[in-house]
């Protein structure tokens, strides 16, 4: 084994408190990313018009009434992930002896500032339908990161020895669950250019069949090739589960908003319950075929001879 | 060529790309920067023409949205959408203007502003005129702060906040525009439209339907009924020295 090179390295030891603040900002994250549903869902996006501050004060707390509850709500919990999102990056760099994970908790920082910027950015450019969609694809792209190092940090694949089956199925079930990944990031885009009024609602659901298939197609052949890895098998699950229950919510909006609600006077309770519905949920499920695709690449790996070229052969780190 | 001669003509097409869009952008003016108009084509007051008439809304009027205030107690106004204000088919806040038949006459702009008041959480009025140019004086008469938020297509857009008690905010729009929605971030529920129009001859249609456009120079012209909801209605009159005359419409529900 190389050791501190891989994702499938056993070389540090297992640090409950800085897993149990991975898990608690992971936690906030996805608090974070309803609190901006909030804010499209209810209008509010530039119900506080400047940035960074809020009606001129860095720590001014307004009167939180109408668009503004929702607004500076979202900006502060912002404020708090970034700060715990510092700490978490700064703890370990000092703690951590798996090099990658070191550079994973800088991405995770530099992706909360460039996050923070377009938050900005959006507000001083009155909401354009390419910021702020970037703005909510790099929202959950942060949220699987946190995830992720709440996994990597956590003690099953600290102190776990993975159990490893080869895979000789086509496609191979790693590359289903990127497929799935990529499907579910350009359903992100298009519900989110939706929801900021760059395009209109039928891409985004005209492409569901395609994410339901595709995830379907990769949650079944886990669950039916590789039930007994628990690693694989509690992801998969949860994927089918999600995407039942996205899929539902994702009609609920599509009727609250679209069919009912297009002429809405202001947006009203139950478009707004549904869409902040379908951004969470959808969130945990992009986490979730996240964690299945890094699972997959843990207990399946591609066989030996794909992997290695014959020429230059190399232990595989399992 | 070097790495940082790359750099440094990358630099000078981002700044040349932000003055452009500066130059762009400037069209809309804050209050009394108006560019210097082209002086006003004299029209001889003893020829001058009115149009008048009343918009009829056909067929039962769609009851009111109600609106939820309940997000900020400082709203006290009606809970009534004015999307549709039609009283015994007499159809208000339809926007009437001279859309075609001016020519290059030139304006006056009006030195006087006109205003628009936010009370009771509402934008009064609901849909307003305005000249190229002409002040627009906004005002909050409310408990609370308000943010306005013009949403235009060729002119700037702009946000800004308005705490009670403050001192009124003045704007204007640079470019022709046919509501032109406003709304209010903080209260979703406010909206209204602003319509900049180059001349003069444009009015808005009372509670009672009626509008009435004067001091008009004899000509050929299509006269535009604009509605927020239901849409525009062009119509074409030709008016003689002294005319005065009567041009209906009626919108349907769609």
């Amino acid at each position: 084994m190389v050791k501190g090179l891989t994702l499938k390295g056993l070389s540090t030891p297992y640090n409950r408190s800085l897993h149990r603040f991975a898990v608690f900002l992971a936690g906030w994250t996805f608090l974070l990313i309803i609190a901006g549903a909030l804010v499209t869902s209810n209008d509010a996006g530039l119900s506080v018009p400047d940035w960074p501050t809020s009606f001129g004060s860095l720590y001014k707390i307004p009167h939180m009434v109408g668009g503004v509850r929702f607004e500076h709500t979202h900006r502060m919990i912002a404020q708090v992930a970034g700060l715990l999102t510092i700490v978490l990056a700064v703890w370990t760099w000092r703690a951590e002896q798996r090099p990658w994970m070191k550079y994973l908790a800088i991405g995770a920082l530099g992706t909360v500032i460039a996050q923070g910027i377009l938050g900005g950015l959006t507000v001083l450019f009155y909401l354009p339908p390419s910021i702020s969609s970037a703005h909510a694809a790099i929202a959950q792209t942060f949220f699987c990161l946190t995830v992720a190092i709440a996994m990597f940090t956590g003690p099953r694949w600290v102190e776990e020895v993975p159990k490893v089956e080869a895979d000789v199925r086509r496609p191979r079930l790693f590359t289903l669950a990127l497929l799935s990944i990529l499907v579910l990031y350009v359903q992100l885009g298009l519900g989110a250019m939706f929801r900021h009024r760059g395009m209109s609602w039928w891409p985004h659901v005209m492409n569901a069949p395609v994410v339901g298939l595709v995830l379907t197609w990769t949650a079944i052949r886990a669950l039916s090739v590789y039930a007994k890895i628990e690693a694989v098998r509690r992801p998969a699950i949860l994927i089918l589960a999600l995407l039942i229950t996205q899929l539902f919510l994702g009609f609920l909006a599509f009727l609250t908003r679209v069919a009912w609600g297009h002429d809405a006077i202001q947006p009203e309770l139950p478009m707004v319950i549904s869409t902040v519905a379908h951004v969470a949920v959808g969130a945990l499920l992009l986490a979730s075929v996240v964690v299945l695709a890094i699972q997959v690449w843990r207990h399946v790996p591609i066989s030996w001879q794909e992997r290695v070229p014959s020429r230059q052969p190399r232990p595989v780190t399992v | 060529m070097n790495k940082k001669v790359w750099i440094v003509m990358l630099g000078l097409v981002f700044l040349l790309g932000c003055s452009k869009k500066e130059s762009e952008t400037s069209e809309a003016q804050p209050a009394g920067a108006a560019p210097a108009a082209p002086a006003a084509t004299p029209i001889d007051p003893t020829t001058v023409a009115s149009v008048s008439g009343t918009v009829k809304f056909d067929g039962a009027a769609p009851k009111p949205a109600k609106i939820d205030m309940s997000q900020d107690p400082a709203c006290k106004g009606t809970n009534a959408a004015e999307t549709i204000v039609a009283d015994n088919g007499d159809l208000a806040n339809v926007f009437v203007y001279v859309k075609d038949g001016l020519g290059s006459r030139t304006f006056d702009v009006p030195s006087q502003a006109v205003t628009i008041d936010q009370q009771g959480c509402k934008y009064h009025p609901h849909v307003l005129g305005v000249m190229t140019g002409q002040n627009i004086e906004i005002k909050n008469d409310d408990p609370t702060t308000h943010n306005i938020h013009p949403t235009p297509q060729s002119n700037r857009e702009w946000n800004e906040s308005q705490p009670p008690q403050s001192a009124p905010i003045e704007k204007n729009f640079a470019r022709e525009e046919i509501m032109l929605p406003v709304k209010c971030n903080q209260h979703p529920w406010m909206r209204m439209y602003i319509n900049v129009v180059k001349n003069p001859f444009f009015a808005v249609t009372g509670p009672d339907g009626k509008y009435e456009i004067k001091g008009l120079p004899p000509g050929d012209y299509t006269i535009a009924f604009v509605q927020e909801k239901l849409g525009e209605k062009d119509e074409k009159v030709t008016l003689a020295a002294k005319d005065s005359k009567t041009l209906d419409q009626a919108f349907k529900a769609e």
